[in-house]
Formats: structure tokens, C-alpha cells, sequence
């Protein structure tokens, strides 16, 4: 929507207003996240830029926040834990999701909606809510405070998503190819990896992001569930901010907000990669 | 083939049965192979989550406490009506109860119990049952009058009564601020005492400003990104969706540090003069600090639906309107504007469905002023263990919740929800 050559005045006005308007959401959506990441190289403990900062001081910056993480055990193990966790509900989370999803996408499934709004309802229940509900029961069959437990939760909340991506990658797929594979010979599990994974793979590769980031990123259940052994770093965060507010967090934060960027990065290509292979052009 | 239907019988398929069997059985096939698929997940998700949510709504009418550890006083109250204090028979079984009760060191959760309809009686009830172990025989009514003063009450056992019952509306009263009065009608709390009603339209009035807030900043950038041109827009994007990809509690953290009193924007006012730097404003621990933080949060929620809608809008009826005279404005509102409410609809409720059953930023920079439904349900599965309190507040965020997605459903489908 470029300025058209006849705009008159007020035209002109309101297009460079509109313009800064924007900008400025822009702005409000941007500077939190990339606020913090000099802040985590200030040499005083505080959450606030220092005159020395300011003036570009090399003595006000440092990266003892950093080495305070890497030094720190229950950063490291809470690292070790969110990995762990997130990993293993992931890997569940994929491969039951993506199941689920091609009986949803087949056309004679029944109680399709039904079943529809059962997988999907971890996504919709709020979190305090499911919360609550799996800290009693979870707590009933022995499974509170531990890793089991802790995967078993986040395995549920993060199906959903792959659901949702896988069914949308099913939604342009063609069905005559799998019967052309069986035609030519193929077995369902030949058919299955050799043709159908191959057209779903960006699909089933994003969903298992967004299940590894909601399982990497959730704290009211590990908040209820986990003991002090099953600490992950949103957890650890949790009490950083509560009980001793120190900038290590944000030297985590930093580092979350690159892994943030290299996820980003990693779906954009996914997603130019299905566009292709479904022939339309990329973005 | 054609010879069958000729003479009027059934079109038989290759192995000779009647192809409408053949298809039929065909079909089923399919339908329990996909059925198969999906069985799992479902299994999975039924037990790792429904049957856990369930359980915990039941807590909200679940009145086990004074059948199973006071089954002598239940039985003996069975029918008692209610127009005085009971006689002997009852006081008997009650001591009975106490003494057990005592034994096994229960009696306190009947005590827990009784004192949500009416205070005091916690301490009743486990004075009662220390005493209750020295009395050797009866006549048991004079002696257990003389341990407390509730006990010549007659409301107190309106309240014992009551609860003999296995299942309580109690929990669900209270969530909505009534409660019993001295007679067992239902009546509203006292003024004063009335929290949840409040705390619920406090959280839908939150939410709604929060989605008001979203519509309004979503809608320029949404509308600059749909119609630049698609390398423009693609780098723009990255604002819109590095925050969606961030970690939530790496920006409450951002807020935190954006909005604390020595924080950076207090600074920059204070720079800039706009501040003096004696009174700086508290944008944190209050209600302004989570609508900031919220809308933050949940503003990509809202670009993406709106986004993906205005792509689709062709430029072309813009242009028609304004070559027929219409003024800007006129055809943006009249043209353009109502094309775009499905994805204003889609995004309204999501955002607000996502912030009615927010926690974790409230409870970060909301202080009291700004906390939520949530964090009132934390707090009594937590700190109080008022868990049918918990259960009640948690069955009607849930009930809330469930009816706007029901809306969401109709309005966009939810297998036409984007993500990312």
C-alpha cells in the first residue's frame, strides 16, 4: 500500500501518522524482549540500566550473571530437567498426536467432533484448572513429584497442538497416493513411511515444536506437581522472581529468548518447505 | 454386471456377496481402522486429564467428612427434625464419634469441614473430642453441653445436620457469596464479606478490557501487515511472532524489569521530565501492571486470526467504493471493516478465553489489585486447602470457559485454528 501519487495532503498526513502508530505497537511488542538482553550484562545487581551503561562504560557490563548460571547447580539442574522432561513428553506427544490426527483426517471416522473437542481440550481447560485436577489425582496413584508424572502431564497438554498441525497438513493431502502405494504392492507400514511421512514431516515437525515448547515453557503444573528434584527452569524462574530477584534470570531469559529465535527460524523454514512441496509459492 | 441388473437382483461384487454388503463391510473396516488411530490418544487423554478434572470438580459437592468419620451421629440424626436440640440417643452416638474420631486423629477434618458454614466450630469440635475421651458413661447430653456453648445451639446442629448429607451445594454458595443463615434458608453474604462474585466480574472485566486493548492495537499492524508487500510483511512478522515464541515467563520477567518502580521506564520519564524523580509511578503489583504485561502477552493471539483474514480481503473492493465517491473513512468502515469481523470474532474470543484463566502473570506483577479468578483458586488449593472451595471456583471458570470456546467453535471451527 504504497502512497499513491495524486494523495493529497491529508492523505499524506494520515499515511506517515498510521505509519508511526504502528511502529510504535511494534515497538511495544519488541523492547520488553529486547530490553533484557543488555540488562543481563549489567555488572550491578539490578534489573535497570546504570549511567555507566549508558554511556557504554566496558567496566558496567560483565558476564557474571552468566557464570553465576553455569555455576549454579540448581540452574543446571533445572536445564537438565526441562530437557529431560520436555524430550520425553515431546516424542510421546508426536507420535500419539500424529495418530490421532490421520484417524481424524480419514473420512469415515465417527463422533469426528466429539473426539475433536476431547483431544483438543487440554488446550482450552485453563492451566490453573487442569492443574489442580492432575495434583489430586496425580497425588492418588503415586505419580506427584516425579518424572513420570511431570511428562505423562505435559505429554497431555502438548497433543493438542500436533493434532491441530497434523490435521492441517492432512488437509491437502492426497488420498489417491496411498492407494497408488497399496496398488503397487505396498504394505500400510511401507505406505505409511515411505509416502504419507514424508508429505506430513513439516507438519508433524512443528507440531512437535509447539508440544516441545509448551512442555519447555509451562509452570502451573510443575508448580503443583514437581517436587524440589523435578525443578525446571521456568520453575527456577518462578522462585527467582518470587523469593530472590537476582539478574541471573535475565542472563536465562537471554539465552531462552535465542532459543526462541533459532525455533523461529526453524519453522519459517518448515513452513516455505511445505508450501513448496505443496505447490504454492513461498512466501 | 449388466446382466444383473437387468434382471433385477442384487449387484453382486467380485467374490459373488451383494456389493452393497461388500461395502458396507468395506466401510466399517475403514471406520474402525480410524477409530483405532485415535483410540490412544483418547485413552491417553481421558486418563491423564478429564478423569483428573473431573475428580477435582467432584470435590466441589463431595461431603465425605461427617459420613465417614461421624457414621454414628449420621445415622442417629437420620431423623431428627430439626425443631430442637436432640436427645440422649444422639448425644451418645456424638460421644462415640468424638472418641474415635479422637483415636485416629481425624476429628479435625470434621472440624475443617463444619467451620467453612460457621466459624468457630473448629474448635468446637476438637475441644469437644479431647473431652469427650474422659467421659466414661452417660447420661452423655448434660456432660457434652457443658464442653462448649455451640452445643446448646440450635443452629449448630441445623449445621451438623445439613451435613450428614453426602453430597453439599455449600462449596458452589459460597463461590457465589450466599450462604446459610441461622435457619438453613440460603441467603447472600453480608456486604462485606462478599469476595468471589466480585473477583469473577473483576476477572471477566480484566479480561475484556485486556481484549478491547488487543482489538485496538491489533487491528493497525494486522492491516499494515496484510496489505504491504509480502517481503515487508514477512520481516515484520518477526516482531508479532518472536514474542509469541517467547518464553511467558521470560516476559513477565521483561515487564518486571520495564515496569518496577527503579525500572527503565520509570527512568525514561524521569529522563525526559516527565516524572518527578521523588514520585515515580508504580506500574507494578497492581491492576496496571498485569493489563500491560496481559496485553503484551496475548496481542499476537489477536494479529494472527486478524492477520490471516485481512490477507484474504481482495484490495480491489477498497478501491471500487472510493471510485464511487465514497470518502476514505466511509469505505473503510462500510467496505472494509465489516469484512474483517470474523477475524475481530476469532480473536476476541481467544484472547479472552486464554486471559479468564490467566495465573502466572497476574500472580508475578499483579499484586492485589490485579490478581485473578486463578490465582484465588491457587491460593485455596495451596495455602488454605479449602480444596471443594478450589473445586467450586475451578467448576465455574471451567463452565465459563467451556461456553465461550462452544462459541468459538461455531464461529471459526476449531480445525481452522492457526497456529503460528
Amino acid at each position: 500500500m504504497a502512497l499513491p501519487a495524486y494523495a493529497g495532503p491529508l492523505e499524506t498526513t494520515w499515511y506517515y501518522t498510521f505509519r508511526f502508530l504502528c511502529g510504535c505497537i511494534f515497538l511495544f511488542l519488541i523492547t520488553p524482549i529486547l530490553v533484557i538482553i543488555p540488562l543481563s550484562f549489567n555488572v550491578e545487581p539490578y534489573f535497570t540500566f546504570t549511567s555507566g551503561m549508558l554511556s557504554f562504560d566496558p567496566d558496567a557490563y560483565s558476564l557474571k550473571w552468566y557464570e553465576d548460571f553455569i555455576n549454579n547447580t540448581q540452574w543446571t539442574h533445572s536445564v537438565k530437567n526441562s530437557f529431560i522432561i520436555a524430550i520425553f513428553s515431546t516424542i510421546l506427544a508426536t507420535i500419539l498426536g500424529t495418530l490421532a490426527a490421520l484417524g481424524l483426517s480419514k473420512p469415515h471416522m465417527p463422533y469426528r467432533s466429539l473426539m475433536m473437542g476431547v483431544l483438543i481440550s487440554p488446550m482450552i481447560v485453563p492451566l490453573i484448572i487442569s492443574a489442580a485436577g492432575m495434583y489430586f489425582f496425580y497425588s492418588n496413584i503415586g505419580l506427584s513429584q516425579t518424572y513420570l508424572g511431570i511428562i505423562l502431564a505435559h505429554t497431555a497438554l502438548g497433543t493438542p497442538f500436533v493434532v491441530i498441525t497434523v490435521t492441517a497438513t492432512l488437509v491437502g493431502f492426497n488420498h489417491s497416493l496411498t492407494r497408488a502405494s497399496a496398488n503397487l504392492g505396498a504394505n500400510p507400514t511401507t505406505t505409511f513411511f515411505k509416502v504419507i511421512m514424508p508429505l506430513i514431516l513439516p507438519g508433524v515437525i512443528s507440531g512437535a515444536l509447539f508440544a516441545f515448547i509448551t512442555s519447555f515453557d509451562e509452570v502451573v503444573v510443575v508448580l503443583f506437581l514437581a517436587g524440589f528434584d523435578q525443578r525446571t527452569i521456568p520453575r527456577q524462574m518462578w522462585s527467582g522472581i518470587r523469593e530472590q530477584i537476582s539478574p541471573t534470570i535475565l542472563a536465562v531469559a537471554t539465552i531462552l529468548v535465542m532459543i526462541s529465535i533459532a525455533l523461529l527460524a526453524t519453522l519459517e523454514v518448515l513452513r516455505r518447505r511445505s508450501e513448496r512441496l505443496r505447490g504454492m509459492t513461498p512466501g | 454386471m449388466a446382466e444383473d441388473t437387468v434382471q433385477g437382483g442384487p449387484v453382486l461384487a467380485a467374490d459373488g456377496t451383494p456389493l452393497k454388503a461388500s461395502l458396507n463391510k468395506a466401510m466399517r473396516k475403514n471406520r474402525i481402522r480410524a477409530l483405532l488411530l485415535v483410540t490412544p490418544l483418547f485413552l491417553f487423554i481421558l486418563f491423564s486429564f478429564l478423569i483428573p478434572i473431573f475428580d477435582m470438580t467432584f470435590r466441589s459437592v463431595d461431603n465425605w467428612q461427617l459420613v465417614e468419620l461421624m457414621p454414628k451421629t449420621t445415622a442417629a440424626l437420620a431423623d431428627w427434625d430439626g425443631k430442637a436440640i436432640p436427645e440422649e440417643p444422639v448425644f451418645a452416638a456424638l460421644v462415640e464419634d468424638l472418641k474415635n474420631g479422637a483415636k485416629s486423629r481425624e476429628i479435625g477434618k470434621v472440624g475443617t469441614r463444619l467451620n467453612y458454614e460457621k466459624s468457630g466450630m473448629r474448635s468446637m469440635i476438637t475441644g469437644s473430642a479431647r473431652k469427650a475421651v474422659k467421659v466414661k458413661e452417660g447420661p452423655y447430653k448434660p456432660q457434652v453441653l457443658k464442653f462448649h456453648r455451640y452445643w446448646d445451639d440450635l443452629e449448630t446442629w441445623t449445621v451438623i445436620k445439613r451435613n450428614t448429607a453426602p453430597y453439599t451445594i455449600g462449596y458452589y454458595l459460597n463461590a457465589v457469596d450466599m450462604k446459610y443463615d441461622k435457619q438453613g434458608d440460603i441467603v447472600m453474604q453480608p456486604e462485606n464479606q462478599q469476595i468471589y462474585g466480585k473477583l469473577f466480574l473483576r476477572t471477566f472485566a480484566i479480561s475484556l478490557g485486556i481484549t478491547i486493548i488487543c482489538v485496538i492495537l491489533a487491528y493497525p499492524i494486522s492491516y499494515l501487515l496484510a496489505t504491504l508487500p509480502i517481503r515487508y510483511s514477512n520481516l515484520l512478522m518477526i516482531f508479532v511472532l518472536l514474542p509469541f515464541w517467547t518464553s511467558l515467563l521470560v516476559r513477565t520477567t521483561a515487564w518486571i524489569a520495564m515496569l518496577q518502580s527503579q525500572g527503565v521506564l520509570n527512568d525514561l520519564f524521569v529522563f525526559f521530565g516527565l516524572v518527578d524523580d521523588a514520585n515515580r509511578l508504580q506500574l507494578m503489583h497492581n491492576l496496571a501492571g498485569t493489563v500491560i504485561a496481559m496485553t503484551h502477552i496475548l496481542l499476537p493471539f489477536m494479529v494472527l486470526p486478524l492477520y490471516s483474514v485481512m490477507k484474504t480481503i481482495p484490495p480491489s473492493y477498497m478501491r471500487a467504493a472510493l471510485s464511487m465517491g465514497a470518502n476514505p473513512l466511509v469505505a473503510f468502515v462500510r467496505v472494509y471493516m465489516p469484512q474483517t469481523l470474523s477475524g475481530i470474532g476469532a480473536g476476541s474470543i481467544l484472547v479472552f478465553i486464554l486471559s479468564i484463566g490467566y495465573y502466572i502473570t497476574p500472580a508475578l506483577v499483579g499484586g492485589t489489585s490485579g490478581t485473578l479468578i486463578s490465582n484465588q483458586i491457587a491460593y485455596h488449593m495451596q495455602s488454605s486447602l479449602n480444596w471443594g472451595l478450589a473445586g467450586a471456583l475451578g467448576a465455574l471458570l471451567l463452565a465459563s470457559v467451556l461456553v465461550l470456546y462452544m462459541l468459538y467453535n461455531k464461529l471459526v471451527g476449531i480445525d481452522n485454528m492457526r497456529l503460528g
